[in-house]
């Protein structure tokens, strides 16, 4: 036998004072971790095979578990982390490339972090959400740049297609295949109530869920995964996908072990089949290409749903966002370097892209240079982790913020990263039956809903802190910002000044 | 009634609700106390089939066969919960060869029977199975049945 050069990452530490040899643990442990001796009648645990997903610490009546970190350790190096090292064994064991899922978790500046928000004292007055009017819903869509009457003196009514959101907040493309049935009937159903949208993915619409297509966002992606005329017609809005923030530039790979039953019917592919979207669209090689496709999706359904493009942020996004802006798109969404996946290569996950906080800034500084603003409204996701992030991101010149990561953690992940084993013990990034039914949509409907509206009431508090009364007059309201720790050059980008300034 | 139901597309065969049951029938307050290195005798149970669970618990019958078939007396409808009364109960187990739920079992000592009460005698104040379950897979409610 070959030698095993891996030291499990994770150590499960079982109290046995408290252990009542249940099981429950065993059952709800899709990799196996935990067994049960009948002679000795206590519970075994193998952590070599532990990926830290909590389910057994979340589910165990007696909290006898804790899952710890391995503090088993190489010879330490600054240099050659622990991380680097088994990377490398793994490389050398397998000759594959490592495979990673969710967003990039590395060290990276988290901007956000390092911005501040500003609230009115003595002359310039709050206002109390409780109390007074607050407004949280925006438009998303291309605005009319000047108004036109009739010769009779009224107004001529042509505004483009807009979305209406009670919330500057949706839920992110994520496919059906990569996540569940369940888990995507608890985004749609979330996202009716809530009055917002959820996003397909590119892995098309279950027939189940043509009911919410209202608010539902149907995608189309460089492998054209489901895509027929009902299906652009079912859904509010169209996003052709052309980058995602946790792999730029690489396109996306459904195994075959997922790809089984309704999701490869919906996705209109043999059962079994591996579902390769290609990195690029090979119809689209310039703006003009794009502007071609925007116009055949808006010629499909009539001119009556604004079409969203999607991109990652990368390094010249401010100029791919301008063109954007000109090639006929209603809404343009990017997608920042810490947004999440199914399954990525683990060096693109952790090595491409840039902040989203830098991207949206500089994307809406020039896209208003150019007199193109209202063309397009800006989406901005890839690592939105709470309300203060939105009230960020929306102040920095973004009209509304996706949610993948976010949610999903409402729906009962806990990001072990693990989504590209097909084995999630949380029911959602998984299409094993039994592993399915663990989430209840019944239940993560409701989690999402509470997620939204808690967000929504801190939106308003912190809205009303500053004394604004709706999304609309915090939009790019730079002067609502102050960055702290920021050198000038993050200033300058992010347009904003410093604490204290 | 309010009763016990269980959707049997939402259990995942967890078995945490007959540890519940058994805790919360066992009248004691720390769960290891109770239940280490014991044999669990659960008034729900949990069937296991072909990528099939469901927990079975007393469904509290309109017309209990169980009730009408009691020799002593023991088994009673009391506002619509079937009850036991131990100190009347033989233990001849009629209850348990009538029962077509198999929701009637011998308590731990096997000279009396037990069954679900809907925690109505113990301290748990509302079924221990529905509060503990994870998935919302039993619940309590009334279905107007």
């Amino acid at each position: 036998m070959a030698i095993n050069y891996m030291v499990p990452e994770y150590e499960v530490v079982r109290d046995p004072q408290r252990c009542i040899a249940c099981r429950v643990c065993e059952r709800q442990c899709a990799n196996e971790v935990h067994s049960y001796d009948p002679e000795l009648n206590c519970m075994r645990s193998d952590e070599t095979k532990c990926v830290n997903c909590h389910r057994c610490v979340s589910l165990c009546p007696t909290h006898a578990l804790k899952i710890v970190k391995n503090n088993d350790t190489f010879k330490l190096n600054s240099n050659w982390s622990m991380q680097a090292i088994t990377e490398i064994y793994r490389e050398a064991d397998t000759g594959g490339m490592l495979l990673s899922s969710m967003g990039n978790p590395n060290d990276y500046p988290i901007y956000w972090d390092k911005m501040l928000i500003n609230a009115s004292q003595v002359t310039n007055p709050s206002i109390d959400p409780l109390r007074e009017p607050m407004e949280t819903r925006v438009y998303l869509g291309k605005k009319p740049d000047h108004v036109e009457r009739n010769s009779d003196g009224s107004l001529q009514i042509n505004t483009p297609p807009q979305l209406e959101l009670n919330v500057p907040i949706m839920f992110s493309a994520m496919s059906y295949g990569a996540i569940s049935y369940n888990a995507h009937e608890s985004l749609a159903r979330a996202a009716t109530e809530l009055n917002t949208y959820y996003n397909t993915g590119e892995g098309g619409l279950h027939k189940d869920f043509y009911q919410y297509g209202p608010h539902t966002i149907v995608q189309v992606a460089s492998g054209r995964f489901g895509v027929h005329k009902d299906y652009l017609n079912a859904g509010a809005a169209i996003e052709i996908k052309m980058g995602q923030g946790a792999k730029p530039g690489i396109g996306g790979h459904l195994p075959g072990t997922k790809s089984v039953g309704d999701v490869a019917r919906t996705r209109m592919i043999p059962e079994g089949s591996d579902a390769i979207s290609p990195a690029p669209h090979h119809d689209i090689y310039s703006i003009e290409d794009l502007r071609q496709l925007v116009y055949s999706l808006k010629e499909a359904t009539a001119y009556k749903k604004p079409i969203i493009v999607k991109i990652a942020a990368v390094h010249n996004v401010a100029a791919i966002a301008s063109g954007i802006a000109r090639s006929g798109a209603d809404i343009i969404a990017i997608d920042g370097f810490r947004g999440g996946t199914g399954a990525a290569p683990t060096r693109i996950r952790d090595n491409v892209g840039i902040p989203i906080e830098l991207a949206l800034a500089s994307v809406d500084r020039r896209l208003r240079e150019e007199g193109i603003r209202n063309n397009v409204s800006i989406v901005v996701g890839g690592s939105i982790r709470n309300s203060a992030d939105v009230v960020k991101a929306i102040a920095l010149g973004a009209d509304a913020v996706y949610i993948g990561t976010a949610a999903l953690i409402a729906l009962g992940c806990h990001l072990c990263r693990s989504c590209q084993t097909g084995k999630c013990n949380w029911g959602i990034a998984t299409q094993r039956p039994d592993l399915v039914k663990r989430l209840n949509p019944n239940v993560g409907y409701q989690r999402l809903v509470n997620l939204v509206n808690a967000w929504q009431h801190e939106i308003m508090e912190m809205m009303g802190g500053m004394g604004i009364n709706s999304i609309e007059a915090l939009k790019g309201n730079r002067l609502m910002l102050r960055g702290v720790g920021l050198n000038e050059k993050e200033l300058e980008i992010l347009g904003i000044k410093h604490a204290g300034e | 009634m309010k009763r016990v139901y269980v959707n049997e597309e939402w259990c995942l065969g967890c078995h945490l609700c007959e540890y519940n049951c058994a805790f919360a029938n066992s009248g004691e307050t720390y769960m290891p106390k109770a239940l280490k290195d014991q044999k669990i005798y659960p008034r729900i149970q949990v069937e296991e089939g072909d990528g099939v669970n469901f927990a079975v618990s007393c469904r509290h019958c309109e017309d209990p066969i169980c009730v009408k078939s009691c020799i002593t007396g023991a088994l009673s409808i009391d506002n619509g919960v079937i009850k036991v009364n131990t100190d009347k109960c033989v233990g001849c187990y009629t209850c348990i060869l009538v029962c077509p739920y198999g929701c009637v079992m011998p308590a731990s000592d096997g000279h009396v029977i037990q069954k679900c009460e809907l925690c109505t005698q113990n301290s748990c104040g509302e079924p221990a199975c529905v509060k503990g379950c994870p998935n919302q897979a039993i619940v309590y409610e009334d279905r107007g049945e």
